[in-house]
């Protein structure tokens, strides 16, 4: 058994984050564990920007962003969570700039801020088209620095979850297939999103919503899981994401017949308009028969009026994208793209301290933290601002890593599990890792796994409604049962990726269940969940916060909580 | 339907495999834009799931899949199959250069990290004079760690790095170019203290100059020129006591006596004293004769001219004057 004060699972910008929070707090004994190298984590692929209402490009405030911010996120959002964001935004950027991270500048050195979807000030600081990897890379740069131990390429199985508290983890050694256990006094997951369900998604291969199910499965509800982004520029087929600063820059948006179709939709913010409302017009677009390319399921971004220069300076990441992925050279071509599964809102629930709440009272569970993607505090509400993620992981990430320090100092209380409590857990986890070692079914994981990202995305895609999703809910059980009659073919126990691709397909089809439970239960359209029989927001009826709560049979069984509405009234939501 | 290709993959499991062993997979590509790693994918989903790799974003910003393609370090995730067929309609693919491998295609990276850890990866400044706001860095500053900046550490030029593979002491490309980037960020206080510690064995004077990693580069690192980059801001603090910089210095100042590289001298002027080239460069020199690598005449070992000078003498140093002013430190203000 290894054991730790502290150990964070995720080293992307929340993970990070919360450990360099952690330390600067007087954590001793922190350890990140990731299945991929830090640098390696999907923050990595964040392009276009982190918000904060700095005010070197406009005139810009706390309260406009955090006003922006719940109305993007169509009230769904908690007011204390968003005004937090927004009033600890500048100070997050600063901090990241003096530990290092790269940013572009203006002509007097300050740091560069270009405008983005939804807000309504030039708010995104940003390093070029590649904002995430500098922030990344700077987080690591301070990780080396403080030494912090790194379990690289080390899977984390089940969570051990005992009398109300947490005690740690069970994890895999990748490259040696060997399962241990992680005691610690706290646990904290930013272990990401889930996009990898959808067909077409900006989201890498690990994004598979490890954390969310395995927090899922110790006792702990999902928050929200309906509301998923699909962001408005992934490119055509390949889903790689062309970054919102392209808009940002000026890029205008065309359908198949060459019109700026936003004009129909948003005609105030036009392209600027946020994600959900852009990818649905998109689709309209699509659905109407105004696409382009050879299925009509495309739309286009077009930059060609930007000019080389500003392209080469500000988005040059994306310019080798589309060349290097569709043969296109954006400076003479519009790049066909289409809405791709982004960013899941919901996630493992939390208070605005990071500490992990159970319950529709949001009652605490000791000793687990999370932050980021995997997590819901709720920021976003049903639809998040492009440039809020990286803000919110950096944020709420820093927040978990503070609460995380002050609880060793002070609320920890010194009762450990029995040993039984973690022999137990590894039984269980070997149980498991033996029977997917052993799966030998005519099923292959590759067809399984591609038929469920396609039927999420015909039936609980961009637009929904009741029937397609009552039958995807009886679907999926189906998929539960021909996961259990698949087959893996590497048996052996040293970095054996094909059996990872299996435990992670497990977590993907009951994410799917959660999701298509939640959408059907929810009879409006609000924010990143559209559907066609409920057209518009109910706020009567579903100004609440879905929590799924996994049942003995493993069906979800939904409960609510509400909204906390503390300055912003719902109005409607007009751009 | 795009036509079936042979993907060639090199395969080794050091549990049940002494050596490793090609293995050939022929098999129709997804579609006809495929990339490589679609390709890889196919196999290990469809015909082959004890096929072994790393991948992850897909989209070259995680660094995860650096191997080699048809002999060469790349990202296959980047570019389309089609670009790397040979006339057999055949790729050949096997692990990443100058690592341990760990199963098939999955190297150990632990030496590439440990040249990372060496150079110090992140800037040092005094807390204590720490700015309210953001520090000012003007977008010319900027400009000089964009480049190196845009590094995903996917290993694939320290792969191919033809120094490292010859001396493990060397600090390899990815290493040196994230040096440059905390060398030329003006938030760092350490400057000197970095270039004198980069000026020693295995630092910046250790590169050949192959260009290897410049070819592997996926980003516009391309280290070597991060490497000469770091050599003339060395070269502009004076950061003359080595051999790296004796041997540049040493190179320009032959051309302008004859307008011809008279090697013969070079080792003199790099080394720097009789000493040195008695004990470290004689015992080479007596070798390299030996296996007739180079006739010792001893007339050059004589001081002077070893050669006429070329024709037109007064357009060499012309060439010579114009590049050492574009070279000379721009005031700052």
């Amino acid at each position: 058994m290894i054991e730790h004060d502290v150990v964070i699972v995720g080293a992307g910008l929340a993970g990070q984050s919360a450990a360099l929070a952690a330390i600067a707090g007087g954590a001793k004994d922190v350890a990140i564990l990731s299945k991929v190298h830090p640098v390696r984590s999907h923050s990595g692929a964040a392009q276009g920007g982190i918000a904060a209402s700095l005010g070197n490009a406009d005139e810009d405030s706390v309260e406009m962003h955090d006003y922006d911010t719940v109305k993007g996120g169509d009230f769904l959002a908690d007011q204390d969570a968003s005004l937090i964001l927004a009033e600890s935004a500048p100070e997050t950027i600063y901090a990241l700039e003096h530990m290092g991270v790269v940013f572009s500048r203006t002509e007097d050195g300050k740091i560069a801020q270009r405008p983005f979807g939804g807000h309504s000030s030039p708010r995104a600081c940003f390093a070029a088209d590649r904002t995430g990897h500098a922030v990344l890379h700077g987080l690591f740069e301070q990780v080396v620095k403080h030494d912090v131990k790194i379990y690289s390429e080390w899977y984390m199985l089940s969570l051990i979850v005992h009398d109300n508290r947490c005690h740690g983890i069970v994890v895999m050694n990748i490259d040696s297939g060997e399962i241990d256990v992680i005691k610690a006094k706290a646990v904290m997951f930013g272990t990401g999103g889930y996009g990898r369900i959808f067909l077409t998604t900006t989201n890498a291969f690990a994004s598979t919503g490890d954390g969310a199910i395995i927090s899922y499965r110790a006792g702990v509800p999902l928050e929200d899981t309906e509301f998923m982004q699909f962001h408005p520029t992934g490119l055509y087929r390949h889903g790689i994401l062309a970054s919102e600063g392209a808009r940002g820059e000026g890029a205008y948006l065309i359908n198949g017949k060459g019109e700026r179709f936003m004009e129909r939709y948003a005609a105030g913010m036009m392209e600027l308009a946020p994600r959900d409302i852009v990818s649905r017009a998109e689709q309209t677009e699509i659905d109407e028969g105004r696409g382009g390319e050879e299925d009509g399921d495309a739309v286009y971004l077009d930059l060609r009026h930007l000019g080389r220069d500003l392209i080469m300076e500000r988005l040059p990441q994306i310019w080798q994208i589309s060349r290097d992925f569709q043969g296109i050279d954006m400076v003479h071509e519009p790049i066909p793209i289409q809405p791709t599964a982004h960013y899941s809102m919901g996630g493992v629930p939390t208070n605005v301290a990071g500490e992990v709440v159970y319950d529709e009272e949001e009652n605490v569970l000791a000793g687990y933290y999370a932050a980021g993607e995997c997590a819901c505090v709720s920021t976003h509400g049903a639809n998040r601002l492009g440039t809020n993620s990286l803000l919110e992981a950096c944020v709420y990430g820093d927040r978990a890593g503070r609460s995380i320090a002050k609880y060793l100092n002070g609320g920890y209380e010194d009762k450990p599990a029995s040993p039984q409590v973690f022999s137990d857990a590894v039984a269980q986890a070997t149980e498991r890792a033996n029977r997917v070692r052993a799966m030998d079914g005519p099923e292959t994981l590759g067809d399984i796994r591609n038929d469920l990202k396609q039927a999420m995305t015909t039936k609980c895609g961009v637009y929904r409604s009741e029937e397609p999703l009552a039958e995807l809910v009886g679907e999926l059980r189906d998929f539960r049962g021909r996961y259990e009659r698949a087959g893996i073919s590497d048996r052996s126990r040293r970095f054996n990726t094909e059996f990872f691709e299996a435990v992670e397909l497990d977590h993907m089809i009951e994410l799917a269940e959660v999701m298509a439970a939640g959408a059907l239960e929810r009879q409006e359209s609000r924010g990143g969940h559209s559907r066609r029989d409920f057209p518009t927001r109910d706020d009567e009826n579903f100004l609440k916060h879905t929590l799924a709560h996994r049942t003995e049979d493993g069906t979800p069984d939904l409960t609510y909580k509400p909204v906390k509405i503390i300055r912003h009234e719902p109005v409607e939501r007009k751009y | 339907m795009p036509e079936p290709i042979t993907i060639r993959v090199k395969r080794f499991d050091p549990d049940t495999d002494a050596e490793s062993y090609w293995q050939d997979y022929t098999f129709e590509p997804p579609s006809d834009d495929s990339t490589l790693l679609d390709c890889i994918n196919h196999i290990k989903w469809f015909m082959d799931g004890t096929l072994t790799y790393r991948m992850s974003c897909r989209s070259a910003i995680c660094g995860s899949c650096a191997m080699r393609v048809n002999g060469g370090g790349q990202l296959v995730c980047n570019s389309q199959y089609r670009d790397h067929l040979d006339k057999d309609n055949t790729i050949t693919v096997e692990p990443a250069g100058n690592m341990p491998v760990v199963k098939d295609l999955v190297t150990d990276a632990t030496g590439f990290w440990e040249k990372i850890r060496a150079v110090d990866p992140y800037i040092k400044t005094d807390a204590a004079r720490e700015a309210e706001g953001e520090h000012l860095m003007s977008p010319e500053d900027f400009s000089m760690i964009d480049d190196a900046s845009t590094c995903i550490m996917c290993g694939a030029c320290y792969s191919e790095c033809t120094s490292y593979e010859i001396d493990k002491n060397f600090l390899g490309p990815a290493a040196l170019a994230k040096a440059q980037r905390v060398v030329h960020d003006t938030r760092d206080e350490t400057q000197s203290e970095r270039l004198a510690q980069l000026s020693e064995y295995g630092g910046m004077w250790d590169c050949a100059h192959c260009f290897a990693c410049v070819q592997a580069c996926p980003k516009p690192v391309n280290p070597l020129y991060r490497i000469v980059d770091l050599r003339n801001e060395a070269h502009k603090q004076g950061f003359h006591d080595n051999n790296g910089s004796r041997h540049a210095r040493g190179f320009v100042d032959i051309v302008e006596e004859s307008g011809w590289l008279d090697e013969a001298k070079l080792p003199m002027k790099s080394v720097g004293s009789l000493k040195e080239f008695v004990t470290d460069l004689s015992p080479m020199g007596v070798r390299m004769g030996l296996k007739n690598k180079f006739r010792p005449n001893p007339m050059h070992l004589l001081p002077g001219r070893h050669h006429p000078p070329v024709p037109k003498m007064n357009e060499v140093k012309r060439i010579i004057d114009k590049t050492k002013s574009a070279a000379e430190p721009k005031d700052k203000d």
